[in-house]
């Protein structure tokens, strides 16, 4: 499971390095939320895959009983896709502004904040 | 109960709640500046229990370090919390004037303390993942600050701001994630002990270099700095202050807490790539400001070329050059404020912040001149202001460590600081006006409130300049914590913690409940 999981997380950062090398900032947007995803899924793989072991305790423990499923990875993932999930949603709003107020998305044409080039 | 520990976080949270409730009557700035002065006497607080019992450690919610959340001051996290409440206190007062009732309504001062609540919460903190969501609080709360104001500048700034923020968000949070895989652990103390178990050392050192990257970025050094002088010159002048004093220092901390007590296993191999990293950090740095023309794209980038002398004194790694990057450390975050501050001042005065296109200062407002000058100096390091204690400090180490190149740019760039800073004061203050306004500060609307945190920060630089040995000392034991963390260790997980040989518990990182094992 792990191996096909890393495979994948790689595709996805590919994917996603080449989406954010493009000037449109959509498409940038689009490869940071990829990698968003592919950094989650490797917390979730650097926990280790259990199947079939939920990490419950039975009625009348303290502790689980047997092999369980490590419960802390998918915290942290959950943790991370919130968060994510609000920095991306502002991003968006921000991509919408900045198409209404500058009338661009091209990433090279935003320079209202730079010094006038000159000559 | 570690009330001590949580109050510098609870005070700036509960002053943004009641400063958003109020936020369309003007005493939502009065709410700030009154939870800033709370804030201050916590952080005070905590600073004189650190200096009474050394370092302490809370754990929240009484889960037991290293499952649950360890709140852990040393004496850096404790200096670091006191000057972010100096400074926050300061710029809330600073915002009375600043900041008109429009941004006030559209929750300035509610996102501004919860700026400072991120940034005390980073240097609190004790768990590497802990400190990822108070990385993404403030990283927030600046995107708020950014751009409130909504005008072009401010989009196209934040639209660069905003994505190379997040790229280095994300690599921190890969990072992360490959940490925990290889030790099954995230608590800082906890960390340094896994990680000298960890057979692939090799594997250690990419991870390294993953935090490396993604600090470097938070803390604008060396190859990655392009997004701090897109964006630190669009926002109001509040904004900009607190984002220079304190945004860029989170991340150096982050770099000296991680690059002493985690990541240091093979110091030949990192320290020596983060001394390439300070020197470049520090002659790009000058060399873009000599270029520039704004007031504040000018202070940007010495922003820069001073994050690199804090990075080599990490890099140099000997005790002197600790206390050198700590000393550092607490004078930038007052100078540069200031600075920015005082650019706010210049611009309310003259109306402008290109440095070619205004002047008079001097001749109508000496007093502002006078207040500029005691930063400005400080920044390039002339004696006796606390800018000369720092970088002595920086160059002694790095010569007693034969570096003399080194040590030779560091004086250089100095030297070139002192040129920009120069061009400011030939600029803004020297030459008659070119639109022939006499910029008078005695009629300008506002004043007090401008001028008493400028006037209280620079003091506190001479104060640091005169009398340098209190502060010395204090940052040569903060830097002895660094370089030896066994009560670090001892203090968060307990006195039996530190064994010659650490207890059998496998390396396989928690297939199992991790409470089996406790």
């Amino acid at each position: 499971m792990e191996p096909l999981l890393s495979i994948l997380i790689g595709v996805l950062v590919a994917a996603s390095v080449y989406l954010m090398l493009a000037r449109n900032l959509m498409r940038f947007l689009f490869g940071l939320i990829l990698l968003s995803n592919a950094a989650n899924l490797a917390i979730f793989a650097s926990g280790r895959m259990t199947a079939g072991g939920p990490p419950l305790v039975p009625d009348g423990f303290d502790t689980p009983v047997g092999t369980v499923a490590n419960a802390l990875p998918q915290a942290l993932v959950l943790t991370a896709i919130v968060i994510g999930f609000g920095l991306f949603a502002f991003a968006l709003i921000l991509a919408v502004r900045a198409y209404r107020s500058l009338g661009t998305l091209n990433t090279d044409e935003m320079r209202v904040a730079e010094p006038k080039e000159q000559g | 109960m570690s009330w001590y520990l949580s109050l510098p976080l609870i005070l700036p949270f509960a002053t943004a709640v009641i400063a958003f409730l109020l936020r369309d009557r003007a005493i939502g700035a009065w709410v700030s500046v009154a939870g800033s002065a709370l804030g201050l006497v916590a952080a005070g607080v905590l600073m004189a229990l650190v200096l009474d019992q050394g370092i302490v450690a809370g754990q929240m919610g009484n889960w037991p370090a290293p499952f649950g959340i360890t709140l852990v001051a040393d004496l850096l996290s404790a200096v670091m919390v006191l000057i972010t409440a100096i400074t926050a206190l300061a710029v809330a007062i600073y915002a009375l004037s600043d900041v008109d009732m429009r941004h006030g309504r559209l929750g300035y001062h509610a996102l501004f303390q919860i700026l400072i609540a991120g940034v005390t919460g980073a240097f609190l903190t004790g768990d590497l993942f802990n400190m990822y969501v108070w990385f993404e609080v403030m990283l927030i709360a600046s995107f708020g600050l950014l751009i409130i104001n909504g005008g072009k500048e401010q989009i196209d700034a934040g639209v660069k701001y905003v994505a190379l923020n997040l790229i280095s968000t994300i690599l921190f949070l890969t990072g992360i994630g490959l940490l925990y895989g290889l030790t099954g652990t995230l608590n800082f103390a906890d960390l340094a002990l896994k990680v000298e178990e960890v057979e692939n050392q090799a594997l250690l050192t990419v991870i390294s270099m993953m935090f490396m990257v993604a600090f470097g970025v938070k803390a604008a050094a060396f190859p990655v700095f392009f997004w701090l002088p897109a964006a630190y010159h669009t926002p109001s002048f509040s904004v900009s202050a607190v984002f220079a004093g304190l945004l860029t220092k989170v991340g150096v901390y982050a770099l000296m807490r991680v690059f002493t007590l985690v990541f240091d296993h093979d110091i030949g191999y990192t320290h020596t790539i983060l001394l390439w990293v300070a020197c470049f950090t520090m002659v790009t740095g000058v060399l873009g400001a000599a270029a520039q023309s704004d007031f504040r794209k000018i202070l940007s980038f010495h922003i820069i070329s001073q994050i690199g002398y804090m990075i080599l004194g990490l890099a140099i790694y000997t005790p002197l050059a600790l206390v050198g990057a700590v000393f550092y450390l607490v004078h930038h975050i007052i100078v540069k404020a200031n600075l920015f501050l005082i650019a706010g001042i210049s611009q309310r005065l003259t109306g402008g912040s290109d440095v070619y296109k205004i002047g008079g200062l001097y001749k109508s407002s000496p007093f502002l001149a006078a207040l500029f000058l005691i930063p400005a100096f400080s920044l390039a390091g002339f004696p006796p202001l606390s800018g000369f204690w720092a970088k002595y400090i920086i160059v002694k180490a790095s010569l007693d460590q034969g570096l003399w190149i080194v040590a030779f740019l560091a004086l250089a760039v100095g030297l070139m600081t002192i040129y920009s800073m120069t061009k400011i004061w030939a600029e803004a203050f020297w030459k008659p006006h070119p639109d022939g306004i006499e910029p008078k500060l005695s009629t300008l609307p506002g004043r007090s409130a401008l001028l008493i945190p400028v006037i209280f920060l620079a003091v506190l630089t001479m104060v640091i300049g005169l009398m340098p040995d209190p502060f010395v000392t204090f940052a040569e034991r903060a830097a002895e914590q660094l370089l030896d963390s066994t009560a670090y260790i001892t203090t968060v997980l307990g006195e039996d913690a530190m064994p010659a040989a650490l207890p059998d518990t496998g390396d396989v990182p928690a297939t199992e409940n991790p409470e089996v094992e406790q």
